[in-house]
């Protein structure tokens, strides 16, 4: 099993306030989002649902909702909030630094 | 003598369910018309304002109606009065119970399951299972062997649409299921769609639903008239006709196995009482391809993504005529399908007519 690394992701200008922007590295994606306060956290693109990208997804407050068939999760534990979604997301840590978004995979 | 084509199995726990897990139409990427992230994140946005308004509205006319029922019962003016409470009681039923089970009508969530479970009550759909046999059609909007809601299969089955008017086919359907949830069972293909996890919720609601259904029954006997029931459970079927003629115009004549909600819903303009009772799922082929935009931000939806689509039918009446010929012509040709042009502004469709090249192939081979 390989460490844990830091990866940067986007620039933090790249994600508006309350949305979410979608990040592939090697064969995986990921889903960087900011929340309305301003903050940042990662998780995995896809819903644990189906396969269907949470970037095109409706950030409230801090929560995701699926585009597919609004299924809701919590932004900062991956904790699946609402059905169809039954299976928890895996989030990332996230970290700023010079007005870049990092995420540890 | 031309061969007859075999006829499709539209279980969705039948062979024709892995041939189209083979052919990638199961839980498949779909098309998408292109709008900006910008637009979209606006149209997604909830409110509660509409729905609380809507739902004020639907209430107090149910509350108007019913008191003009009762007091006409025992005359013909009962005829009329029941007529329209029911309509007023089944159709929101019905498109209630659809929105706020996607979460998207109020932007408070326990308004959107609070609702969604006094609606499903109304329609009589278990509210869990029927959860997630929408969110299979959403997956795999009319993919034979998958969709769980396709209302009759090709060659049409005149018998249950025709029950159907007064919820007949669906609503006996429904009891059963009540029951057999009730003592804890669960259909074979509702364990397709439905995780375990799941399972204890559906008894537990079918057990409230049976409580409230014996309480009419009884509460009929206690008063020595159907009255009670009249206004509680009996609108589930007599003022189904307009749900059932609403849904019909959602899918039907349109192409199976494709990827392309354009190609496999219907946009239609109507009137906005119609778009009351309906919550604006009269902008269907926009509802599936951007399901989390809610019903009052459809309107906006479809003006920024109709340049993409064929052009919306002009009115209901316009739909069921289309709907109606396309039945009659898959009575003798089950592939007979509706397709609009696209205007020049729009991307082309995608997959719809090598789809059904493959399936006549297909059905050759199984004759």
């Amino acid at each position: 099993m390989t460490n844990p690394q830091w990866i940067e992701a986007c620039e933090v200008d790249d994600v508006e306030e309350e949305d979410v922007i979608r990040f592939d590295h090697e064969d995986r994606t990921f889903a960087i989002y900011r929340t309305d306060k301003g903050e940042f956290f990662a998780s995995d693109g896809y819903c644990t649902h189906e396969k269907f990208h949470l970037s095109n997804g409706l950030v409230m407050g801090s929560t995701i909702e699926c585009p597919k068939h609004n299924g809701r999760f919590d932004i900062k534990t991956g904790a699946a909030k609402r059905t169809p979604v039954c299976v928890d997301l895996r989030t990332y840590p996230v970290k700023i630094e010079n007005d870049k978004v990092f995420i540890q995979i | 003598m031309a061969a007859q084509p075999k006829k499709r199995d539209y279980s969705i726990i039948g062979p024709e369910s892995k041939r189209a897990q083979d052919r990638g139409l199961a839980s498949a990427d779909w098309y998408a018309s292109p709008i900006p992230r910008k637009e979209m994140k606006e149209l997604m946005k909830r409110r509660n304002g509409p729905a609380i308004r809507d739902t004020i509205i639907w209430f107090g006319g149910l509350v108007i109606l019913g008191y003009l029922a009762y007091l006409s019962w025992g005359t013909w003016w009962a005829i009329p009065a029941f007529l329209a409470y029911g309509i007023l009681y089944a159709t929101p039923g019905d498109s209630r119970w659809h929105e706020c089970g996607h979460g998207t009508a109020f932007k408070t969530p326990w308004m959107n399951e609070v609702m969604y479970q006094i609606a499903s009550f109304m329609v009589l759909r278990s509210a869990t299972p029927w959860r997630w046999s929408h969110a299979r059609h959403h997956t795999d909007t009319i993919i034979v062997g998958r969709d769980p809601e396709i209302i009759t299969e090709r060659p049409p089955i005149w018998k249950v649409l025709l029950l159907q008017i007064f919820h007949l086919y669906g609503g006996p359907i429904e009891i059963k299921r009540f029951v057999l949830h009730a003592f804890g069972r669960m259909e074979a293909q509702e364990k397709e769609y439905i995780p375990q996890s799941q399972f204890k919720k559906v008894f537990w609601e079918a057990r409230a639903y049976m409580l409230i259904i014996l309480g009419v029954v009884a509460a009929c006997f206690w008063a020595g008239t159907v009255m009670p029931a009249m206004f509680i459970f009996l609108p589930s079927f007599y003022g189904a006709f307009v749900v059932i003629t609403f849904g019909i115009t959602q899918h039907l004549g349109l192409y199976e196995d494709v990827l392309d909600h354009r190609l496999n819903s219907r946009t239609i303009y109507m009137n906005p009482l119609f778009r009351f009772l309906y919550w604006n799922m009269n902008y269907h082929t926009e509802h599936h391809m951007f399901p989390m935009v809610p019903y009052h931000a459809l309107p906006k939806l479809h003006a920024a993504m109709k340049d993409d689509c064929p052009a919306a039918r002009p009115s209901l009446w316009a739909a069921l005529k289309e709907v109606f010929h396309a039945l009659r012509q898959q009575k003798h040709d089950p592939a007979y399908v509706v397709v609009k042009p696209l205007p020049a502004t729009a991307r082309p469709y995608m997959d719809g007519i090598a789809h059904e090249l493959d399936f006549e192939k297909w059905m050759q081979k199984q004759a």
